[in-house]
């Protein structure tokens, strides 16, 4: 192995030494002047972003642990350029009085889960994987105690971590049967021998109840609500982002390239838990009033949506889960970055705070508008092409009647998108939040994602890049 | 640069340049200037398709364009027009120019509302010029979903309410559609070869009956719904009376007209035998639209409430027409859609400038207006005529073509069916004449009607614009009907020759 091998892996490395680099800032730099971090922290991540894009190398090591392809390589910059909106999202809430001390944890934890999830994505062994989910999933466990001195947020982070801890026990379970029945924990050794016996059909069980909990599939959803409300809010949009979209990709990776034997089977649990997710995620979002309970329920709709692209089972459907991520990501982050700036401001997060938004902070509220509309999936914007092409997937497999029950759960879930776009612009409000002007790093974050709403739909060309690159991945 | 595109572009210009506006007359003079331009175009594209025709095309659509968009998906930006489109789109042009005028005097957000009100009329342009399933579907949502924010924001009475029923009944409606759509993608290619979305290329081969059977419901009621179809029409009768005038004449004006056009285009056209086995059922339902329409309107006291349900009628006649599937009935629907298009924008255009007189809208309030304001009078009393049918009218070519082409169905059913849709004629009749003697004859019953003033001049336009319109189709309606008569040949060939399963 040569030191040009380790290309392969520049993601990872690149990351790993950001975070040590910061880390050693960090130890040097006054008490007063912590905050210098967070401008060092984003050039050296867009430097980072930057770098991801590059033509790289492809290839296996360590015996086959490590995989790396140019859809792995699409994956881990998709999930790069979520990070980076995060990143300029966070900054007004970094600097407040209350977390000025621990600016630098912030993004070393943050770092930590990135370079887990690309772990799990690039993993081609179980033994990878469940070690990329473990570093994923401890770390985010104390991103979600961020702001320890408020119970609630303590509260997330112990919850996060007794559901991830449970659920990754349950898949570890699963994992060992693999193990015991075919005496290999390479995804391509795997692959060959797997069949429907029953240990190995409890074994995949096992292995999928624990992937619903990390994608909060519903009936394994119910820490999501509580996990994203204690969290703060710049954590819930990274758990509810990128963490899935995360999960999603290396589960659908999974499905189709490990367990493609047993399809038959697994399509007809995934279609129940399709639609499960969907109908459930969308009941209880209607009722909530908490902006981020709010967007804890419609995400876990959304991710009801992505099991249909998964359904699909062939190309389409592979591209359609991961294009969708990526608007998802834009969509979801507009709506947080929203709310997360309305909150580092005012500290208001109540969807009746919202009310008469429109006339005093149009701006934000139209970015609102924007990512709700995106999120309900209406034409013009992106939102509108991720589901579209989800729904393609799952009728190019001929599932119409499931998904005719996903566009009408999507007409649902307008129901309560618009509830959001009312209140802004409906709704009149004696006193409604002041105006105010958010700093250069959060519009920025803004921006960057109203770009993407508005001309990753219309832009076809990365729709296809995704889908040349989805071509042989699926063996089926 | 294609003529046709210009019809999306020059609205999205429009909006853009909105943006830039600083108070409510340079926002709206924008938008005049804007609509303007959408209606010479509008006229300049019937001229060039007529002598396009004179000089001997034949080909069944033209002004085509086609670019690549999704090249796996195989989703192309596929635009094209025939006769019956292209009648489409100048209903449009002057139904949204006519709205301008009718909102002249919108002061609340009047940069919002006016962008709202031409974003979605680029959706109805865009779905007019479409041939390509997937990019008509998303124009056809882009048309939806700026009612939400105008009825919800400008609207009044229970505005909210009557938004979210609205938005949230349509867009399942087109959840129906989608399904349809999709079907129809995944079975384009029968024999295998590439899939496609393009709606001419489908027309050619046949859907496995099968799956026809299967996805006719599904889009026939996806669009039906939006075409007011019994039993799912109540967003109308809310929808239209919580709705601003403006958007109340576009929405009945032109919107409705999406539902059956799309029925009738991608429904009928590409499942015609489906079409034939289930025509019956839908035949029934829409009759029932046809005559409950009217006798709900009988019932109402609020003018929008009578209007609303007289477009639940009319509009249902339109379905009722297209399920015909003749020749002459077909014609009868695309000259109803456009005839109804203009008289209903007509009669809510008046109610609007009538209401923003007089604060009421029960026509039991009102009486004498036509002494006072004898210009919205008499008005009111043309577009009244022309919605029960009177001869020289629009209402009464339209009519007449529909019953004569259903009456060609030589069976007991078909005639029986007939007569009943037929009988509405009678309670229009009724509704109309009773509205009339109400809102503008006998004595004046509140003393402070006495000193309303009559129209102003963007009012006349707006009106004028519209009575023009529907005279010139009453009085001349052989132009219109050649037009439409020679791109429903191809259209007839694919539907007639099979037979009708039916009831009796």
């Amino acid at each position: 192995m040569s030191i040009y091998d380790f290309l392969t892996m520049r993601h990872e490395l690149l990351l790993t030494l950001i975070a040590i680099l910061v880390l050693i800032i960090d130890l040097n730099l006054k008490p007063s002047q912590k905050h210098y971090i967070i401008p060092i922290v984003q050039v050296l991540f867009l430097l980072h972003v930057v770098i991801g894009f590059l033509p790289g190398n492809e290839g296996v090591m360590f015996g086959g642990m490590y995989r790396s392809s140019a859809l792995t390589i699409i994956m881990k910059n998709i999930l790069n350029v979520g990070v980076l909106i995060i990143l300029f999202q966070s900054v007004t809430w970094l600097k407040s009085p209350d977390n000025r001390e621990k600016i630098s944890e912030y993004f070393i934890l943050l770092f930590s889960t990135l370079i887990g999830m690309y772990f799990m994505i690039s993993s081609g062994d179980f033994l990878m994987f469940y070690l990329g989910l473990e570093i994923a999933t401890i770390p985010m466990a104390a991103l979600a105690a961020y702001t320890h001195h408020q119970t609630r947020s303590a509260e997330a982070g112990i919850k996060l971590i007794l559901s991830s801890a449970l659920s990754s026990g349950v898949l570890l379970f699963g994992l060992s049967f693999i193990y015991g029945t075919t005496g290999s924990l390479y995804f391509d050794q795997v692959a060959e021998v797997y069949s429907n016996s029953s240990l190995q059909i409890l074994a995949f069980i096992f292995f999928f109840a624990g992937m619903a909990f990390k994608i909060s599939l519903v009936p394994f959803h119910l820490w999501t609500a509580d996990v994203y409300e204690g969290a703060p809010v710049n954590v819930t949009s990274y758990l509810s982002v990128i963490s899935k979209g995360a999960a999603s990709f290396i589960l659908i990776i999974i499905l189709f390239t490990v367990f493609h034997s047993i399809a038959y089977l697994w399509k007809d649990m995934i279609y129940l838990i399709a639609i499960l997710t969907m109908t459930v995620g969308n009941l209880f979002a209607m009722r909530q009033k908490n902006m981020k309970r709010f967007l804890a329920f419609s995400s876990i709709a959304q991710a009801g949506f992505i099991l249909l692209g998964i359904l699909g089972g062939n190309v389409t459907g592979m591209t359609s889960v991961i294009y969708f991520v990526l608007v998802y990501i834009f969509s979801n982050l507009g709506a947080f970055g929203v709310v997360s700036a309305i909150l580092a401001v005012t500290g208001k997060e109540s969807m009746d705070d919202y009310d008469g938004l429109y006339a005093t902070n149009p701006k934000l509220s139209l970015l609102m508008t924007l990512s709700m509309f995106s999120l309900a999936g209406i034409p013009p914007v992106a939102g509108f092409f991720g589901k579209f092409f989800l729904f393609t997937a799952a009728a190019s497999a001929g599932y119409y009647w499931l998904v005719l029950i996903a566009v009408l759960n999507a007409t649902i879930s307008l129901y309560y998108y618009l509830l959001v776009v009312k209140a802004m612009f409906i709704n009149k409000n004696e006193t409604p939040i002041a105006y105010f002007k958010s700093d250069l790093p959060t519009r920025i974050g803004l921006l960057a994602c109203v770009l993407g709403i508005f001309v990753l739909g219309f832009w076809s060309q990365i729709y296809e890049i995704i889908s040349s690159l989805s071509f042989g991945i699926v063996n089926f | 640069m294609n003529i046709l595109s210009l019809f999306v572009l020059v609205p999205v210009l429009t909006i853009v340049a909105i943006v830039f506006t600083k108070n409510m007359k340079q926002t709206r003079l924008v938008s005049a200037i804007g609509m303007g331009i959408q209606l010479v175009l509008a006229a300049v594209l019937i001229f060039m398709y007529l002598s396009e025709r004179n000089a001997g095309n034949t080909a069944t659509m033209l002004f085509m364009y086609d670019a690549v968009w999704f090249p796996t998906l195989n989703i192309h930006y596929t635009i094209g027009v025939d006769g019956i489109s292209v009648a489409m789109i100048g209903l449009t042009a002057i139904v949204v120019f006519a709205g301008v005028f009718a909102s002249w005097m919108v002061e609340y957000l009047s940069r919002e509302f006016f962008i709202s009100l031409i974003l979605l009329s680029s959706g109805v342009f865009g779905f007019f010029i479409s041939l390509d399933l997937f990019t008509m579907f998303l124009f056809y949502e882009i048309a939806v979903i700026p009612m939400y924010l105008l009825i919800g924001i400008w609207g009044s009475g229970p505005k909210e309410y009557s938004a979210m029923k609205l938005t949230l009944m349509l867009m399942a409606g087109s959840a129906l559609i989608m399904v349809g759509l999709l079907g129809i993608y995944f079975n384009s290619a029968p024999d295998g070869g590439p899939l496609n979305w393009n709606l001419m290329d489908i027309s050619k081969i046949t859907i496995p009956i099968e799956m026809q059977r299967f996805l006719f419901p599904f889009t026939f009621i996806g669009f039906g719904i939006l075409g007011a179809l019994f039993p799912f029409h109540t967003w109308s009768p809310d929808g239209h009376a919580s709705a601003p005038t403006a958007v109340s004449m576009l929405h009945a004006g032109v919107l409705m007209k999406l539902g059956g056009y799309g029925a009738f285009r991608v429904a009928i056209f590409l499942m015609p035998e489906a079409a034939h086995e289930q025509a019956w059922i839908f035949i029934i339902l829409t009759a029932i639209s046809v005559v409950y329409g009217a006798f709900g309107a009988i019932w109402q006291k609020d003018l929008k409430y009578i209007n609303a349900y007289s477009s639940v009628s009319h509009c249902g006649l339109v379905l009722f027409a297209v399920l015909m599937m003749n020749e002459t009935a077909l014609n009868g629907a695309i000259i109803q859609m456009i005839s109804h298009g203009l008289m209903t924008a007509l009669f809510f255009a008046l109610i609007g400038m009538i209401y923003g007189r007089t604060h009421t809208r029960m026509v039991n309030e009102m009486g004498g207006l036509m002494k006072i304001i004898p210009f919205l009078g008499v008005a009111w009393v043309i577009g009244g005529l022309a919605s029960l049918g009177l001869p020289g009218l629009s209402g009464f070519v339209a009519e007449m073509t529909v019953f004569i082409g259903a009456f060609q169905h030589t069976d007991v059913f078909h005639r029986v069916v007939t007569i009943l849709a037929a009988s509405s004629i009678v309670v229009t009749a009724v509704y109309i004449l009773r509205v009339v003697g109400m809102l503008l004859f006998g004595p004046i019953k509140n003393e402070h009607f006495l000193h309303l003033e009559d129209a102003k001049w963007y009012e006349r336009f707006s009106t004028i614009t519209l009575i023009v319109s529907i005279a010139a189709i009453g009085l001349a309606p052989l132009w219109l009907s050649d037009m439409i008569g020679f791109s429903l040949g191809p259209i007839v060939q694919k539907l007639t020759g099979l037979p009708f399963a039916s009831l009796f």
